[in-house]
């Protein structure tokens, strides 16, 4: 039997914790740093792609994700050493999908050739909002129209383009919501990431909506609202969700997430990233100090060999594997659910979602319906708690 | 041993905030009672509680030596009284004790109906009472309207009222210079075999249980062997003393004379207040009367809100207990609130501080049902059962008919605001009795079912009269009435903890508000579900709780799979806490939500 990986394949995920400005809304491990040795950072990337290499040697490499923080702020040469590094140490697809994340600023626009030039081949662009009142709401360094010059550059420079928006935002109605998805499903972007605003602990909205200053958010029925339409939106214009925030034309859904989803391996390098690594038939999961400074002397000391790596136990692998993968419209394939041996309380559990409506098993995979997808949550808790 | 004609026993009646403690620390300020470094307000109140509310709960005493003008030194002997209706059983019982009051009425606020209460409390023992003006130093004074209103409210002379400021302390030595010469010596025959009345006692952690004793006639002395003539428990005198108000031993107490003992007495129940103290070789031939005991007329649940806390509560309902002969307990369960004690009260005010200290002296978190009444049941094959806990209400085949208790509530209030409390007494099933007028207040009595008063009333009370009106009551028997058990479904499988005994006709309303109430304190589940309020099997109120329509997290990537898997299991830890009927899921804080009394 092949394992729990491999019918996803392998990706290396690669964080870059800098941003230009920290956004009111993220929670991500992303830091605002006066100067950066790009140089430095770079010999690290390096030490630790050979390391994880030695943990896991002979794999085909499918996918690598620039993730971030803000990745288009890190120098094209970066980017070129670590992708020549990653070929070096493994074997590289030869359609492999080589992602980057970038902010849609002017200045960081000059440097998509670059990266093109490197090997990336998609970029995924966080525009966030097509209205500049909403993006200085949500923090962000640059105007719309600024955005979809540099969508234009990507565009030229790139042959698979993603942007995300985040809605539900502060006074969005329906109508609002609507008018702005129209004009980003014109832009003939191949694939869109549509985030519904949440509001995490720990943010600068956080903050805010816990004292009572972050009024106009939508109340569940509208959230759910809001969410339908999208839906329908997307299929109409032929982006049909894949998953619960991304759509996508056939054929253009983003591999490397769908390694995450499908519980496929994944190498984590950079500050605070996580991987799962299956070594010797046992899926390990693995972490790195989030702090940047930390990192950096950890690598530098040697010490990679000290961050932890630790057995995912097995009840935990079935929960992540559902978790993650009623994420996805086509759901899980029953035989790797069988392969994982769920409990009878959970088949039960999950029989009843499906008389219930709110899962159904067809061609071998079971999947949320339209009915369960918007309460996933709910219908995870249901089957695992 | 001090003479009669140089004993004076008073107490002092008055509304709360109308002055009663610190008329009192004056006093013992004044004639040096205690020391001046040793004052702190509210001497009386040994409390957290009485000293935070600024109420009295038991009643306490103080002996006070007073040199009157007329050269001679007189013992005076003050037992300080609860104000509130719910401890009106001490305010009578201590009242027997005394001989004369003073009547302390606020000089701008005037009577109010814990006053008046009171007063007749007074009377009906057949006290001297001297009425005292307090608070004359505020611009808000009213002297002569207040003692018009004492004359035709109270029905008392008032025209020499002595005016003063317990706060400032002018006028405190008129007072003392009154209670000698305007209240009654005591009377008794010091050659008589011993009578003593047994007052109150309570539990001491270092000296076991303390009896407070007034002496009627004969002498008790330390050492001698007594009896307790209702209980006929024998006992010897450990220690005599009496408080000033530190206990200071006395080698004996003659008649007229108050003071406490204890005598290797185990638990405050081994005591009953009223009973006769006499001797055990020569005791006397008729007992004193004796007194009614005090019954709970106020049940509610109280559960820990964790219930690893069980074993602390029943210590510290057992220990308050001791103290407290009036609250009674039993164990009880509920399927939705697990293990816990349906314990009876007073009345509210008892309600609240039983369960203030247990939360504070004891540090346990409680969820307190809805408070009910004791109905009386009349089955018909003829008997009568007494049903505390609605959950307990027999099959409505077997009923013949229900009565609820009554009370007779007096209010006071503004004229501005007559007409919402007559609303108000009105929509609660009042019946009014009496409705007078002292210059711009009213007077309303009402008969009122007290079962309408324990949910919510006094809030309402306090709201519709922007806290101008001063209420309370007495128990007035029961009387048959249209009751039924209310019971709520939700998802359609009935939730004990939540029935109640409602009128018929205010079911549909109570119904709609606890559906209403629910339907915001249950989350949504994937699957509607209906909230009913219903009467056997009929429905009355109705209401619908949606099915949940978004509960997706919108950012989950391989970063996110160890925080979000931990969520979940904390969401699976969480579901523990969750009480589970049928398919539904009710957390508990919408238990102590949907039962917290609105106060």
């Amino acid at each position: 039997m092949p394992e729990l990986w491999q019918e996803a394949g392998f990706g290396i995920y690669l964080h870059w914790p800098f941003c230009a400005a920290k956004c009111p809304y993220c929670d991500f491990n992303s830091h605002v740093a006066a100067e950066i040795d790009q140089d430095r950072w770079a010999r690290a990337y390096l030490a630790e792609v050979d390391r994880v290499a030695a943990l896991v040697p002979g794999r085909r490499v499918d996918t690598v994700f620039f993730g971030g923080g803000t990745p288009s702020l890190m120098a094209p040469r970066v980017v070129a050493s670590v992708l020549e590094r990653i070929a070096a140490r493994w074997s590289v697809a030869e359609a492999a999908e080589i992602t980057l994340e970038a902010n849609p600023t002017s200045v960081e626009a000059e440097r998509f050739r670059g990266y093109a030039s490197a090997g990336v081949n998609r970029v995924s662009m966080g525009i966030q909002a097509l209205n500049d009142a909403d993006l200085k709401r949500l923090g962000r360094l640059h105007s719309a129209a600024e955005a979809l010059a540099a969508f234009d550059v990507a565009r030229a420079a790139f042959g698979r383009v993603s942007f995300d928006l985040i809605y539900a935002r502060q006074d969005q109605g329906l109508a609002d919501w609507e008018a702005e998805l129209g004009r980003a499903l014109e832009l003939a972007a191949d694939h869109l990431s549509l985030y519904q605003l949440t509001i995490e602990d720990g943010t600068a909205f956080g903050d805010r909506f816990r004292r009572g200053r972050l009024p106009g958010l939508p109340d569940e029925d509208r959230a759910a609202d809001l969410y339908a339409a999208t839906q329908e939106m997307t299929a109409a214009a032929g982006l049909p969700a894949y998953e619960i925030s991304n759509h996508a034309r056939p054929g253009a859904e983003a591999r490397h997430n769908l390694i995450y989803w499908e519980s496929g391996d994944y190498a984590g390098i950079g500050p605070g990233a996580h991987g799962r690594l299956t070594l010797d038939g046992v899926r390990m999961a693995t972490e790195t100090p989030r702090a940047p400074g930390a990192w950096l002397d950890a690598v530098e000391r040697g010490a990679g060999g000290s961050f932890p790596v630790e057995t995912v136990p097995g009840e935990a692998v079935l929960d992540e594997f559902l978790m993650m993968g009623l994420r996805v419209r086509d759901g899980v394939s029953l035989s790797r659910l069988a392969g994982l041996a769920p409990n009878e309380e959970i088949l039960s559990n999950i029989n009843e979602l499906v008389e219930s409506g709110h899962l159904e098993q067809r061609d071998g995979r079971l999947a949320a319906t339209e009915l369960g997808r918007p309460v996933l949550n709910a219908v995870l808790r249901a089957i695992l708690a | 041993m001090t003479d009669l004609a140089h004993i004076r026993n008073f107490s002092i009646v008055a509304h709360i905030d109308h002055g009663k403690s610190t008329l009192a620390d004056r006093l013992i300020q004044l004639t040096g009672t205690v020391a001046e470094r040793d004052m702190k307000e509210q001497m009386l109140d040994s409390m957290d509680i009485e000293r935070e509310r600024g109420i009295t709960i038991k009643a306490n005493t103080v002996r006070i030596e007073y040199p009157a003008k007329d050269g001679q030194t007189y013992v005076l002997n003050l037992i300080d009284t609860p104000g509130h209706v719910d401890f009106a059983y001490e305010v009578s019982r201590s009242m027997r004790a005394v001989e004369g009051s003073l009547l302390v009425v606020d000089a701008s606020q005037g009577v109010e109906a814990q006053t008046l209460a009171n007063v007749y409390q007074a009377i009906d023992a057949d006290h001297d009472i001297v009425p005292v003006l307090n608070k004359i130093d505020l611009p808000a004074a009213e002297p002569a309207r207040v003692k018009e209103q004492i004359e035709d409210v109270i029905g008392i002379e008032a025209h020499d009222a002595i005016e003063i400021s317990a706060k400032t302390g002018l006028g405190i030595p008129d007072v003392l210079e009154a209670i000698v010469t305007r209240l009654p010596a005591p009377k008794g025959d010091r050659n008589a075999p011993l009578k003593a009345m047994l007052v109150d006692s309570w539990y001491d952690p270092y000296l076991g249980v303390v009896v407070m004793i007034r002496v009627i006639d004969g002498v008790i002395r330390k050492g001698d062997q007594v009896k307790m003539m209702q209980t006929g428990a024998r006992y010897g005198i450990d220690r005599l003393a009496v408080l000033r108000p530190a206990m200071t031993d006395i080698a004996e107490l003659g008649p007229g004379e108050i003071g406490v003992l204890t005598a290797s007495i185990k638990q405050v129940r081994d005591t009953r207040v009223g009973d006769t103290i006499t001797h055990e070789r020569k005791p006397c031939e008729t007992p004193l009367p004796g007194f009614k005991p005090s019954i709970p007329v106020v049940f509610c649940g109280l559960f820990p809100a964790d219930a690893n806390d069980f074993e602390d509560l029943r210590d510290a309902i057992e220990k308050l207990a001791l103290n407290d002969a009036s609250f009674t307990y039993e164990m009880e369960t509920s399927a939705a609130l697990g293990f816990g004690f349906r314990c009876g009260f007073l009345g509210l005010l008892h309600l609240e501080v039983i369960r203030d200290r247990i939360e504070r002296e004891y540090d346990i978190d409680l969820i307190t049902t809805a408070p009910s009444v004791v109905y009386k049941i009349h089955m018909k094959d003829g008997e009568t059962r007494e049903l505390h806990n609605p959950a307990d209400m027999p099959d409505l085949t077997y009923v013949d008919h229900i009565e609820e208790p009554r009370i007779k509530a007096t209010i006071l209030v503004p004229d501005d605001y007559l007409g919402d409390v007559l609303k108000l007494c009105q929509d609660r099933r009042g019946i009014q009795l009496d409705l007078t007028y002292a210059g711009s207040r009213a007077m309303v009595v009402y008969d009122l079912p007290l079962n309408e008063v324990v949910f919510d009333f006094y809030d309402r009370l306090k709201s519709v009269t922007k806290g101008y009106a001063s209420f309370d009551y007495q128990m007035a028997g029961y009387r048959e009435d249209k009751l039924v058990k209310m019971q709520i479904l939700v998802n359609d499988e009935p939730v004990d903890a939540l029935s109640m005994m409602v009128h018929r006709d205010r079911a549909e309303m109570r119904g709609r508000a606890m559906c209403e109430k629910l339907k915001d304190l249950i989350p949504r589940h994937m699957f509607k579900i209906p909230i009913q309020a219903a009467i056997g099997g009929k429905v009355i109120a109705r209401e619908t709780l949606s099915a949940l329509r978004k509960d997706v997290t919108a950012k989950c990537y391989g970063g996110d799979a160890t925080r979000k898997r931990k969520l979940l299991d904390k969401q699976k830890a969480g579901k523990k806490k969750m009480r589970q009927f049928g398919k539904v899921e009710i957390p508990q804080e919408a238990f102590i939500s949907a039962l917290k009394m609105d106060s």
